[in-house]
């Protein structure tokens, strides 16, 4: 398939990428932050043993030793830590547009993409990866600057986060007394950093949803939301500028959405019925013995990676079902939709059947002898008592399946295939949202161009669509499982 | 209303009547019953039998993997050839043509061979890469120069194919992809002893290539050992951390729901919208090197953490309240007793859950595409920042390659990744056991 | 039983009548004091045993249940009344460690024979179990499940006839009449459980075992379903499981006594109330015990 996506990140990179900082340098100023660190705690340790006269005094300290070390420590690494990686997160930038400062005028009026271009060259220069004889004069001259710049940067970096470590470390240090409450103040540090830790995740959601959503309000000044949305024509490639809006048409998603639509739903073809069944035999029927060695055989399932469904898709079942629609006088397709939502299911098989298990014995067993005592067989008793009592939290786990279809990605990037056709004849090719951000956003990428930001416009739509599906489906489920508390 | 008006007017009580209709659908009830379990048992069998099918269909395309052709020449490190001026100089034999040494040794090997087509067509039956191996056995000893010896070098990958029995000798010469005349010196070399399937070491050494047969897992088995292990430094402790605040510290309140539900809805959203906030903030927006472990490993961390939270709160929970009520009731504060009685005893719990954290990580490779650990690379990665893909990656590349033989490293490659992965869970299974308690 | 039960045996045992068949030996040697026997039986039970894996839940029970009675099971927790009552209908095959031994026959058929069915003996013997258990659905399709599952109705109108008539009987029908289509799990505990009662007389049952329906229930509730099942005895037998000595007294004919798997004790509820003639029945009857 693609036959550009391999070299167009390959061979021409010089080693270790382009925009690298010596990462000697930094690694250096840790450990020489880390030792600073160690000898802080001994300090701080031996300082309070000091002010109380030694080993003997101890018991006249609020706290143990070691936490007056520890507070010391403390002090002396996080601030510098965070410094430092406060400066290693900007100084690229701020470098390159110094750089791009001090360059002669007309190269400042450059579009981005050109700038871009220039800058590119400016780092191979520095990065050793072209000669200099190549290079043109002001290019020289600006990477003569951005080296000056970057090792003026990492001078600036070690001197500050050095004088940060030593000056707090020293102050904690010298603020030491029998009386300071050492204790207390190293585990309001602990506590605070279980809090931010515990706050990750919270950025994390907030980093999704304003990074897909900022370039994706970038995408749509170029293409509007209603083309996007409703359009029939999917052809990224053709890829239009922005200063040639006129060709409409081109990122119309409705062939993705469609795609997407028809894969996933095969899955959950395969998926619920084999997937519920399963569960119900599994939990209603099976010996316990049975049940003990079955259930994680089928879990295996859910352990496979999903490149390994992909290749399994695309290599074998694609190729098996291209011969048998030979066979049978149907054309199918080599990636056909057929087998990305075939393999698609087999992967979610085990996701339902668990979480539909989960359900079913969380149904009181007095609704079975209910069921039981009036005289109807098992199969009534499931069919008509305990699979509609458990039938909130099933489709709360459908749901979560289907999200969970909807977001695959590699089984229908390797499968599915690249032309967004609309169709509904699953003996097709079809493409998919996700399949599309791989392909958009897997080569080189200019930032600004809309074929980039379309992909981050399809993953926002992917982002709204499993969000709301989880959350509903998680509602469900927990309403559910209250009930039978 | 109050009395059996409901059965027809013959003199038959309601209990009756019961007994004689229960008694009359019952064949058709039971033949439901028997059709409703044959679902069951079917649907089940389908499950036992997708797994049976992946797992047959992998590995018998992919055991063959362990095993490679090579083919045994009598090499001879003619110095004319590989240090002309007698300099001994590393820069210079490094530069020689090593693949003339093979060659010479199959014009030696078939002397009878004569015309540039014919010869050209021989050399083929050796691969490109024996060349690499050659290299490094002079550079390792420079006094090999001038010496000869006999070497098995690795044949080329259609004549690895044809070993493994998965090209046909009985298809017309033009759709096989070997000649006739290649096919009777293949002969002649098997029958020589000098032509055979040996312990495919190299597999498991070198890095990526463009010739199946050279192409190995090492490159990528090394991307995926650097990737996890900023996975497992970032995500572990920050996960754990938050578990403890979570689960020991926090009070109900809106903030704490806030980042539960944030919790739980991360981990379902589709892991290659991770890789879209990889791509915006470590590359675009903190300017980090594409294609780095490192990036990857943040991208992942952000992915497992809540896997690793949502499992390390449960085995707080498992910690009973006696204990944590013995530490207090002793004197220790909050912090002395969760860092000196609940985490000790939590920590089996925890680290299952990083290892089954760690082991769908591994397997991920859709947020990787993102932020271009896709590169055709060679080099085995050493740090943090080297370009680098991973092992699920390598899957995917050479799956997608169109050479024959690819599909068995493929096999292979996925294989590797499984036994990875079987590793992992079978050390969570084991820890588990081990570690369970009952209070 | 530290009581001194042999001398005690014997002493009972001369007064049996004549044709009734002689006591059943228990495990320990104790029999069942009373009269086991009825002239007109619906259900035979001959030495009973239940083992729910190692564990005897019930030993050696024998007792005769009449048409048209009302029995009552009294005893202390745990001493097998819900074991031996869910044998009657074989409700403890869904139990996988349960096993039943002895015989019990319905109507002269073996229960436990591998040709009686299950489906047709749970129709013929129908249950109300302790906690109100009604199915999450509709009112109305509570009480239609039996009769659908079995086919006793042959349309729409006859189905609605059915519902009717057992709400009625089970004297709910005047509160629900205008929430037919409401959940069955919305009503009250009294309501659900008397919607579990009409869910099983809809089916026509000629048994019913009842496992303490009053448990829940407050004293109003608990009035009218004793009311319920006397007006139920003009049609059915009734087996009751109750732990309240009052409630036995007000509803049954007869009652019977277990005490740890054993049957100690049955007779009719007058004598067993206020003569009763096992020392442990007097020790758990008079509050001494249990
Ligand atoms: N499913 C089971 N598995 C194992 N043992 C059981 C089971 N059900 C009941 N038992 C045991 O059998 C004995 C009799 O139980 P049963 O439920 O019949 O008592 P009960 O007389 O109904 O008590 P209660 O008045 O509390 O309902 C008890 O000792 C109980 O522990
Ligand atoms: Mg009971």
């Amino acid at each position: 398939m693609q036959s550009y996506k391999k070299p167009a990140i390959g061979a021409p990179r010089g080693r270790g990428g382009v925009v690298l900082k010596d990462p000697m340098q930094t690694s250096t100023l840790v450990l020489v932050l880390l030792i600073l660190t160690a000898v802080a705690y001994r300090a701080g340790r031996q300082r309070s043993l000091a002010l109380v006269g030694g080993v003997k005094g101890a018991k006249h300290l609020h706290s143990l030793p070691g936490y007056y070390g520890m507070l010391t420590a403390l002090w002396c690494a996080i601030p510098a830590l965070l410094v430092l990686a406060l400066w290693h997160s900007f100084d690229g930038r701020i470098v390159t547009d110094m750089v791009v400062a001090s360059m002669p005028s007309d190269v400042q009026v450059l579009s981005e993409d050109e700038l871009s271009l220039v800058l590119n060259d400016v780092r191979n220069l520095v990065a050793g990866a072209i000669p200099a004889e190549l290079a043109s004069a002001e290019v020289q001259a600006a990477a003569a600057r951005y080296q000056q710049l970057e090792s003026l940067s990492r001078l600036a970096a070690a001197g500050l986060t050095l004088s940060i470590a030593l000056g707090l470390g020293a102050f904690v240090w010298w603020r030491i007394s029998p009386a300071l409450r050492a204790r207390n103040k190293v585990e309001q540090i602990v506590k605070v950093g279980l809090i931010v830790c515990s706050t990750i995740a919270i950025f994390t959601t907030v980093g999704i949803v304003i990074s897909v959503l900022f370039e994706s309000l970038r995408f749509f000044q170029v293409v509007p939301v209603t083309e996007f949305l409703f359009g029939l024509q999917w052809s990224p490639q053709m890829a239009i500028r922005a200063d040639q809006v006129g060709s409409s048409g081109a990122f119309g998603a409705v062939p993705l959405f469609t795609g997407t639509l028809l894969i996933a739903g095969l899955a959950m073809l395969v998926a619920v019925p084999v997937g519920l069944f399963a569960a119900i035999y599994l939990a209603e029927y099976a010996h316990r013995q049975v049940r003990a060695v079955v259930k994680p055989l089928l879990e295996v399932l859910a352990g496979i990676p999903t490149v390994v469904y992909g290749f399994f898709a695309a290599l074998i079942v694609g190729p098996m079902l291209r011969q048998a629609g030979e066979a049978a006088g149907l054309a199918v397709s080599s990636e056909s939709a057929l087998a990305a939502g075939l393999v698609m299911g087999v992967m979610i098989i085990p996701f339902v059947s668990s979480l539909a298990d989960d359900m079913l014995t969380a149904v009181p067993q007095s609704l079975r002898d209910g069921s039981y005592g009036l005289g109807a067989t098992q199969s009534e008793t499931i069919r008509r008592v305990v699979f509609p009592a458990a039938l909130p939290g099933i489709v709360g786990g459908v749901l979560l399946a289907i999200s969970r279809a909807i977001g695959e990605t590699m089984i229908v990037v390797m499968a599915a295939g690249l032309g967004a056709n609309l169709t509904a004849n699953p003996l097709e090719a079809v493409t998919t949202v996700t399949t599309q951000i791989v392909t958009l956003l897997v080569g080189d990428q200019e930032f600004d161009s809309p074929k980039t930001l379309a992909a981050f416009a399809l993953g926002l739509v992917l982002f709204l669509v499993t969000l709301s599906l989880n959350i509903i489906a998680l509602h469900v489920v927990r309403k559910y499982r209250e009930q039978y508390e | 209303m109050s009395e059996p008006t409901l059965t027809p007017a013959t003199a038959e009580t309601p209990a009756q009547r019961t007994r004689r209709l229960v008694e009359k659908s019952l064949r058709r009830r039971y033949r439901a019953e028997r059709r409703f379990r044959v679902y069951g048992i079917v649907a089940v069998a389908l499950g036992l039998g997708f797994v049976a099918f992946l797992f047959s269909s992998i590995i018998s395309t992919g055991w063959t993997v362990f095993q490679q052709s090579y083919l045994k020449l009598e090499i001879d490190y003619a110095p004319d050839v590989l240090d002309p001026d007698g300099s001994r100089d590393p820069e210079v034999i490094g530069s020689a043509d090593f693949s003339a040494l093979i060659k010479a040794a199959l014009r030696k090997q078939f002397p009878d061979v004569e015309g540039r087509s014919d010869l050209r067509t021989l050399y083929k039956l050796a691969s490109e890469g024996g060349q690499f191996d050659l290299r490094q056995r002079v550079l390792d000893d420079p006094r090999r120069v001038g010496s000869q010896e006999s070497l098995w070098v690795l044949a080329d990958d259609r004549v690895d194919l044809l070993m493994k029995g998965e090209i046909e000798r009985g298809l017309p010469e033009d759709v096989r992809g070997i000649s006739d005349q290649e096919l009777a010196w293949i002969d002649r070399l098997v029958a020589d002893g000098r032509l055979e399937k040996r312990f495919n070491r190299s597999f498991f050494t070198r890095g990526d290539s463009r010739e199946p047969e050279q192409a190995g897992v090492w490159g990528a088995v090394s991307g995926s050992i650097l990737t996890l292990f900023v996975t497992l430094l970032l995500a572990f402790p920050i996960g754990v951390a938050a578990a403890i605040y979570l689960e020991e510290f926090a009070p109900q309140n809106r903030f704490t729901d806030l980042i539960e539900v944030n919790i739980n809805n991360l981990a379902a959203v589709p892991s290659i919208v991770f890789g879209l906030l990889g791509l915006a903030v470590f590359i675009q927006l903190f300017g980090l090197p594409r294609s780095a472990p490192l990036v990857g490993g943040l991208v992942l961390t952000l992915m497992t953490l809540p896997t690793i939270i949502i499992a390390s709160r449960a085995a707080l929970k498992g910690v009973p309240p006696s204990i944590r009520e013995a530490a207090l009731g002793m004197g220790a504060s909050q912090v002395q007793m969760i860092a000196h009685h609940v985490l000790p005893l939590a920590m089996p719990g925890m680290l299952t859950g990083a290892i089954i954290g760690m082991a769908r990580a591994l397997g991920e490779s859709a947020p990787l595409l993102m932020i271009g650990m896709v590169a055709f690379i060679v080099d085995i990665p050493h740090g943090l920042t080297d370009p680098a893909t991973v092992l699920p990656v390598q899957v995917y590349l050479w799956a997608d390659s169109p050479e024959r033989a690819f599909l068995e490293r493929t096999s292979g490659a996925i294989l590797v990744l499984l036994g990875f992965l079987l590793i992992m869970n079978a050390t969570a299974v084991v820890l588990r056991q081990k570690f369970e308690r009952r209070w | 039983m530290a009581t001194e039960p042999t001398e005690m045996v014997q002493r009972t045992g001369a007064t049996l009548g004549p044709g009734s068949a002689p006591p059943e030996r228990t495990a320990q040697g104790q029999r069942t004091v009373g009269e086991i026997t009825v002239s007109n039986p619906v259900i035979v039970c001959r030495n009973v045993n239940v083992h729910y894996g190692d564990k005897q839940a019930i030993r050696d029970v024998s007792l005769d249940i009449a048409h048209n009675e009302v029995i009552a099971m009294i005893g202390p927790s745990g001493c097998g009344k819900s074991t031996f009552l869910r044998c009657l209908n074989r409700l403890n095959d869904t139990i996988p460690t349960a096993k039943v031994t002895g015989s019990i026959t319905l109507d002269g058929v073996d229960v436990y024979d591998r040709k009686q069915d299950v489906v047709q003996l749970r129709a013929r013997v129908g249950m109300v179990f302790q906690k109100p258990n009604p199915f999450p659905k509709s009112v109305y399709e509570n009480v239609a499940y039996g009769p659908r599952i079995h086919g006793l109705a042959g349309d729409r109108t006859e189905l609605d006839e059915i519902v009717q008539t057992s709400l009625m009987r089970a004297g709910l029908w005047e509160e629900v009449k205008d929430r037919l289509d409401q959940p069955g799990t919305a009503l009250s505990g009294g309501q659900q459980q008397r919607l579990c009662i009409a869910r099983t007389i809809a089916v026509s049952p000629e048994v019913i075992l009842m496992d303490e329906p009053c448990s829940a229930l407050d004293p109003i509730a608990t009035a009218r379903i004793e009311d319920l099942i006397d007006e139920l005895r003009q049609n059915y037998a009734i087996c009751i499981v109750t732990h309240s000595m009052q409630q036995a007294a007000r509803v049954s004919q007869r009652t019977a006594y277990f005490h740890l798997g054993d049957l100690i004790e049955v007779g009719s509820t007058d004598q067993i109330f206020t003569n009763p003639r096992h020392k442990l029945t007097e020790d758990y009857i008079t509050g001494r015990f249990g």
